[in-house]
């Protein structure tokens, strides 16, 4: 099975339901401020379905036990559920085997857990490339790094659009580069990066690639094995799924070369005092009592987004980007950051000079929740000269009037700023 | 349509400092300074002083980057303390916090009848309790300035 979307396929009539789609989120119904909630704001959680509540109610009703300890029924019923999720998110990424998926706590905590791991076997000198466009998630894990060891970090550009400047990215890889370390989609400007060519020029470097795909997986999707790059870093709960579970897939090649991160139960092989020994991954990556119930809510997840279609869904977003970038194109004063040739259903803007926490405070009383801020991507923010964006993303629910409300209650922005 | 709670917020006297802030510059002359930074949004604003040697204020200013609420703010603030003995400026602070999140009684009689009564205008934030900060950024900052602190932080 493939997870790979085609954006050019068209959606089909009556293929897609958005309206079917929206009664399985219960929180789509909600009203805020007496309006009906107009959720933009997918990019920084995702809203869930019924089924991933469910499940995880289920779970803990009447299939909840520690994993991979008791002898008794119910812990058996538990462990094959987790490792049930983990065979799950394999096949969603068509990752080899179920032993590359490491279920850890978030996004976050991959990066953290490949920046001690993997980090620990760089010295002094060596390098890693990063994008202006990255997520604090993927720069200050590297910067602890480098207080650590010593290592030094190269920062790739993008143009004024927020185009991935492949060019500029293959004059920063050097005999030193030991990770490239992009994302696979912006949290903030919706630019897809071009991961093949990524991995193409690091391979022929002989660097190894790490996506960010947090934004990547839910609206692009992936398959690691044609992408053939080496770690895909992402996290549940933007994908419909719970919090507190983030998956990081790797080449078991390289787990197998991987010391432990954290260090506790689960991951020991033998312990001593004098001498403790490890797991083989993904076991000993996965210190102490593992998210349990999440990753069952993941696997329910990764359930109903199969079910929709991956690629049908990519191709809603799509659709809706384009008509957002026109809707939105109309409404005077607004000036949308990002541009890129290949977006995804992100879009950040500024409104006139209005400061994105006051637009943001002004449209919830229409009931349209966008992100105000700087999205924990500081460096970017300042490479575009601004401190802060609002942002409206999009998920498989979102809708066209969706869209149009939130045009129409940056009118009520005006009319307050004039 | 514009709903109560948000006219009380973006107030006409509001609306006017933040898009034309008093005592936005950096005066050469400032005793104090610090940087305050609000890390949820990215909001940044320097506050100037310049005490006597009677820690008394006797220039206020700022510059930066922020929100209508974190600008007029500051504006207002740098306006108000100007002039008042720093301790003043202070217990000032102490009362303009407890307006802003709701903990004011309002009955205390301690001579900032005619600044609260100023103030009162950024009490409309108590409707919005993640706007708070934005009100109080300027504040916490001249505060860290006047103790010697580089920075001052909202968190």
């Amino acid at each position: 099975m493939t997870n790979v979307v085609n954006l050019t396929e068209p959606i089909g009539a009556g293929a897609f339901d958005v309206e079917a789609i929206r009664r399985d989120f219960p929180a789509l119904s909600l009203e805020v401020n007496g309006k009906p909630l107009v959720f933009l704001d997918s990019a920084a959680s995702a809203q869930k379905p019924r089924a991933v509540i469910d499940a995880m109610t289920r779970a803990y009703e009447s299939q909840y036990a520690n994993v991979h300890r008791g002898t008794y029924h119910l812990s058996q019923v538990a462990t094959e559920n987790y490792e049930n999720a983990r065979a799950k998110v394999a096949q969603f990424m068509n990752a080899k085997s179920p032993d590359e998926i490491i279920f850890t706590h978030s996004a976050t905590a991959g990066f953290n857990l490949v920046a001690h791991s993997f980090g620990s076997m760089l010295e002094a000198g060596d390098e890693i490339i990063v994008s202006v466009m990255e997520h604090h998630a993927n720069i200050v894990p590297w910067q602890l790094l480098r207080d650590r060891t010593g290592i030094e970090i190269k920062v790739a550009p993008i143009d004024d659009a927020g185009n991935f400047l492949i060019g500029e990215f293959e004059k920063l890889l050097g005999p030193r580069t030991k990770l490239v370390a992009v994302t696979h989609v912006s949290n903030v400007l919706g630019t897809v990066t071009p991961v093949k060519e990524i991995v193409r020029l690091a391979h022929d470097n002989g660097t190894p690639v790490l996506f960010d795909g947090a934004q990547g997986i839910v609206h692009e999707g992936v398959d690691v094995q044609d992408l053939d790059c080496d770690f895909y870093v992402w996290t549940g709960h933007k994908l419909y799924g719970p919090t507190g579970i983030g998956v990081l897939w790797g080449k078991s090649e390289w787990l197998e070369k991987m010391p432990p991160f954290e260090g506790g139960g689960d991951m020991i092989s033998l312990v001593t005092f004098e001498k403790t020994t490890y797991r083989e991954p993904p076991a000993r990556f996965e210190a102490g009592t593992p998210p349990i119930v999440e990753a069952v809510g993941l696997g329910a997840a990764i359930d109903y987004v199969t079910a929709v279609g991956p690629d049908r869904i990519a191709a809603h977003e799509k659709e809706l980007l384009d008509y957002a970038m026109l809707r939105l194109a109309d409404v005077e004063g607004l000036r949308i950051l990002g541009r890129a040739q290949q977006k995804a259903g992100i879009v950040s803007f500024e409104f006139g000079d209005v400061h994105s926490h006051d637009v943001a405070t002004i449209i919830d009383s229409a009931g349209v929740a966008v992100r105000a801020g700087h999205h924990c991507a500081q460096p970017l923010m300042e490479r575009f000269g601004v401190t802060s964006t609002s942002r409206a993303s999009f998920g498989m629910y979102t809708t066209r009037a969706e869209v149009d409300a939130l045009a129409e209650a940056l009118e009520k922005v005006r009319e307050i700023f004039g | 349509m514009i709903d109560d709670d948000l006219r009380d917020l973006y107030q006409e006297v509001i609306l006017d400092h933040g898009k034309n802030p008093r005592n936005f510059r950096h005066p050469e002359d400032a005793s104090h300074k610090a940087l305050g930074n609000n890390p949820l949004c990215g909001d940044r604003l320097t506050v100037y002083l310049r005490l006597d040697e009677n820690q008394n204020i006797r220039d206020a200013a700022f510059e930066g980057k922020g929100c209508a609420i974190s600008i007029a703010s500051a504006s207002m603030m740098t306006d108000m303390v100007k002039g008042k003995p720093l301790a003043e400026a202070q217990a000032l602070f102490e009362r303009f916090h407890r307006m802003c999140t709701g903990d004011d009684d309002g009955g205390v009689a301690d001579g900032f009848e005619d600044e609260l009564e100023k103030l009162k205008v950024m009490s409309g934030v108590r409707q919005f309790p993640m706007r708070v900060k934005c009100a109080t950024l300027a504040w916490h900052t001249m505060n860290a300035a006047a103790e010697g602190e580089d920075a001052a932080t909202t968190e």
